[in-house]
């Protein structure tokens, strides 16, 4: 069935009081933008909804697949329309949708039927029981059946200048339309979990960036282009992500030949948060996002996250923090990112991991040791910043 | 500067073929099963590329079906062979150092109930004839060894393997890979006593996507692909003509001056080989074939070092291209047991016709420059 229109269903946004307009704006643009390429369509705010109509032919998957990464939508209602609502077309109309969209009558249904229009005849209440007495006489020998309680399906019918009439949710990705709150800069590293913290961040309605540490000869250049790739799979969701590839070998090999060798992993992250501190400033992001999760490597105890994140004045989000690998993968599979996350490309760079890592570093202690980079790190650190290349993934 | 030495994994295709290929796919396009003229044409490319095949390995045109590339001209050598034989016995022989090409389409016949016995190599990667004859038994149907071992160059004795093994059993079926060692060394099927040979077209200088099996005359085998019965019904599917004429083209054009060529081309070998082996812990495992360095760079990484060799616009392969992309070690490189640290640590050079002395000795300077920076480097 050809469905004209879509109505959008969404929560959060509902709620938000006087700034529901700048939701509700924002959300329209957003899928203004992402449904451009697949046809003519106008979206648009209609008594308190949002309504998607089709002025062209469309792929109907296509649409709904896009529809399902936009942040801020709850759920997508196909939508029969009737043209003229006269009794005689919308009985008709709900019969033809009914037809099409249940292959199995065995089903309890509720009519909701809505007037918005006060100079059609016929209430609300008395249209609820002609319609619902219209479909019984037609399929109650199929197993339809009323339940004004607990119906499994609830027909809608408004009636305006058109009639609409839906009743199947296709249930959307929920959150906030991305631009709502503010932005954040996310370290990508290619692997599993960075990738879904940025999405789970994003979908706070977050404009995100990202930083990528790039490390030649020790990390390829298909690392960079698996990163570029995540980065893209994620800007389904988040809107177009801008990527900071530091060059950051001068500064990794620095803090090789100066500091102890069970310390690099936590020194070298201490010095990606800054510098994502720096690119934060520089390009107005609130907060840095990360995929940590407590436990997962030595440096992500909660004595090493201690002391990596006390170098960041700005808040340092982790979204994946409580979770369990299994679940990070999980997430990762749904977003679509798992796949590209396990191509193995970045093996190289365990040479500046330690085969015995501290687990319980103090800042004390690291201070200490960086204290060794003083008048060596700082060019290095500037020019990895100077150097830094940028990519607008979409 | 742009140094390739990277040959092994393919070529730059040769102007000659890339043209004849425009040719054909823009004018010549017709379907040479066409009864009309257009088909003619398109026939006679195909004619007198196997003709062109046919006479480098001293066989005969109607010896030379084309393939989808090496991958394919493997498979249909084995399971073909597998399928027309199997009521005459399901035992399989071939080596522990095969291409992947090889190697998994023998576990999918293992899987089907055939039963392979895999002949182990020496320190230098080479198998003996004898393990082969020793491994004969009366349901042995097919043998497969490939000619030279596509990391390490090592070539493999197939005359004498055939010898043996049909000695005790005329009936055996020998197929030899030749993908690395066509275009390099001499390869007569006649001669060497193989009833199949592998070959593909991306190896020479020709367009990838493009191989080709000999089957000698009588040879008993069942297609693996099913359709039109093109190309004496062995290898049904409309021809792929330009990647055929192409490959024709990179054929004729590879033994023009071949002498000249591959002593050009071991010239550059030798004298890597002997100058970075000259550095301290660096390793050379094998120098059979003329194209092909496996060099063990001892202490670096395999993936940092070919980084590094990259950014001096150099490239080269770290084992074999074609499973760097993989994690596993190389099952050539653990046959011929190389401690762990020469294992993680070993490149393949490999050469073409295009290399020059100059492009070697830079590197040689080069990697003099790297060794010491990437030393230093390593993991505590």
């Amino acid at each position: 069935m050809d469905y004209r229109m879509l109505l959008i269903k969404y929560a959060e946004i509902g709620t938000k009081g006087k700034n529901r307009y700048v939701f509700e704006d924002i959300l329209c643009k957003r899928m203004r933008a992402r449904l451009r390429p697949f046809g003519k369509f106008e979206v648009r705010r209609e008594y308190g909804r949002i309504f998607v109509e089709a002025f062209s032919e469309y792929d109907f998957d296509d649409v709904i697949h896009v529809l399902k990464q936009i942040f801020g939508i709850v759920g997508i209602c196909p939508v029969y329309v009737v043209e003229q609502p006269t009794y005689e077309n919308i009985t008709a109309g709900l019969v033809q949708y009914v037809e099409k969209e249940y292959e199995d009558k065995h089903f309890t249904f509720k009519m909701h039927v809505r007037r918005n229009d006060k100079n059609f005849p016929i209430s609300s209440m008395d249209m609820n029981a002609r319609l619902g007495g219209e479909l019984l006489d037609r399929y109650s020998e199929e197993g339809l059946s009323v339940d004004v309680h607990e119906p499994q399906e609830l027909i809608n019918v408004e009636i305006r200048n058109r009639a609409y009439i839906y009743s199947k949710v296709i249930p959307g990705p929920g959150g906030l339309p991305v631009g709502t709150n503010g932005k954040a800069i996310s370290l990508l590293s290619g692997g599993i979990d960075s990738p879904v913290a940025t999405y789970m961040i994003a979908k706070r309605g977050v404009e995100m960036e990202a930083v990528y540490f790039h490390a030649p000869p020790y990390t390829s250049e298909r690392a960079k282009d698996k990163v570029k790739e995540l980065g893209r799979i994620v800007a389904q969701y988040a809107g177009p992500i801008m990527l900071h590839i530091i060059p950051f070998t001068d500064c990794q090999l620095a803090i090789y030949d100066n500091c102890p060798h069970d310390q690099l992993t936590i020194i070298m992250k201490r010095f990606m948060f800054r510098m994502a501190q720096d690119l934060a400033e520089k390009n107005d992001c609130q907060c840095i996002v990360t995929g940590e999760s407590i436990g997962q490597v030595s440096s992500q105890t909660t004595f090493s996250l201690g002391v990596i994140n006390e170098v960041a004045k700005i808040p340092v989000f982790r979204p994946c923090i409580g979770m369990d690998k299994q679940e990070i993968i999980d997430l990762s599979e749904k977003i679509g990112t798992y796949e590209t996350s396990v191509l193995p490309y970045e093996d190289c760079c365990t040479t500046f991991v330690a085969k015995h890592p501290v687990t319980k570093p103090t800042l004390e202690m690291i201070e200490k040791s960086e204290q060794k980079l003083k008048g060596i790190m700082e060019p290095l650190y500037e020019k990895a910043i100077a150097d830094e290349e940028i990519v607008v993934l979409r | 500067m742009e140094i390739y030495f990277d040959n092994a994994a393919t070529t730059r295709i040769y102007p000659e073929a890339a043209e004849i290929m425009m040719k054909v796919l823009q004018e010549d396009y017709g379907n040479p099963s066409s009864l009309h003229k257009k088909g003619i044409t398109a026939e006679h490319y195909i004619k007198e590329a196997s003709e062109t095949i046919a006479k480098t390995m001293k066989a005969d045109s109607s010896e030379i079906f084309f393939t989808s590339g090496g991958t394919e001209a493997n498979n249909l050598a084995l399971i073909g062979t597998a399928m027309a034989h199997k009521r005459q016995g399901m035992h399989i022989i071939s080596s522990a150092i095969e291409h992947a090409s090889v190697k998994n389409t023998l576990d999918f016949l293992a899987q089907q109930g055939f039963e392979v016995t895999y002949i182990g190599t020496d320190e230098h990667g080479k198998v003996r004839a004898e393990d082969f004859s020793e491994a004969v038994r009366e349901d042995t149907i097919l043998v497969s060894c490939m000619y030279v071992n596509n990391e390490i160059g090592s070539i493999q004795p197939v005359q004498e393997i055939a010898k043996l093994v049909k000695k005790k059993n005329p009936k055996i079926v020998m197929h030899v890979d030749a993908i690395q060692a066509y275009g390099k060394i001499p390869v007569y099927p006649e001669k060497i006593g193989a009833d199949l040979v592998s070959i593909s077209a991306h190896k020479i200088h020709g367009p990838k996507g493009m191989g080709a099996l000999y089957v000698r005359k009588k040879t008993l085998i069942k297609p693996i692909l099913y359709g039109g019965g093109q190309q004496r019904k062995l290898r049904s599917g409309t021809e792929n003509v330009p990647g055929i004429a192409g490959f024709g083209a990179a054929v004729r054009k590879t033994f023009e001056d071949q002498e000249e060529k591959i002593k050009h081309i071991s010239e550059i070998k030798d004298y890597l080989i002997e100058n970075l082996t000259a550095f301290p812990d660096v390793y050379s495992n094998s120098q059979d074939a003329p194209h092909i360095a496996s060099i063990s760079f001892t202490g670096i990484r395999s993936e940092v070092m070919l980084h590094a060799l990259e950014e001096a616009g150099i490239y080269v392969s770290s084992g074999s291209a074609c499973s760097s992309n993989k994690k596993e070690v190389s099952s050539v490189l653990t046959a011929i047991n190389l401690p762990e640290e020469r294992l993680e640590s070993t490149l393949r050079l490999s050469f073409g016709e295009d290399n020059t002395m100059e492009e070697a000795e830079y590197t040689v300077n080069v990697v003099s420059e790297l060794l010491p920076k990437l030393r230093k480097y390593i993991r505590k």
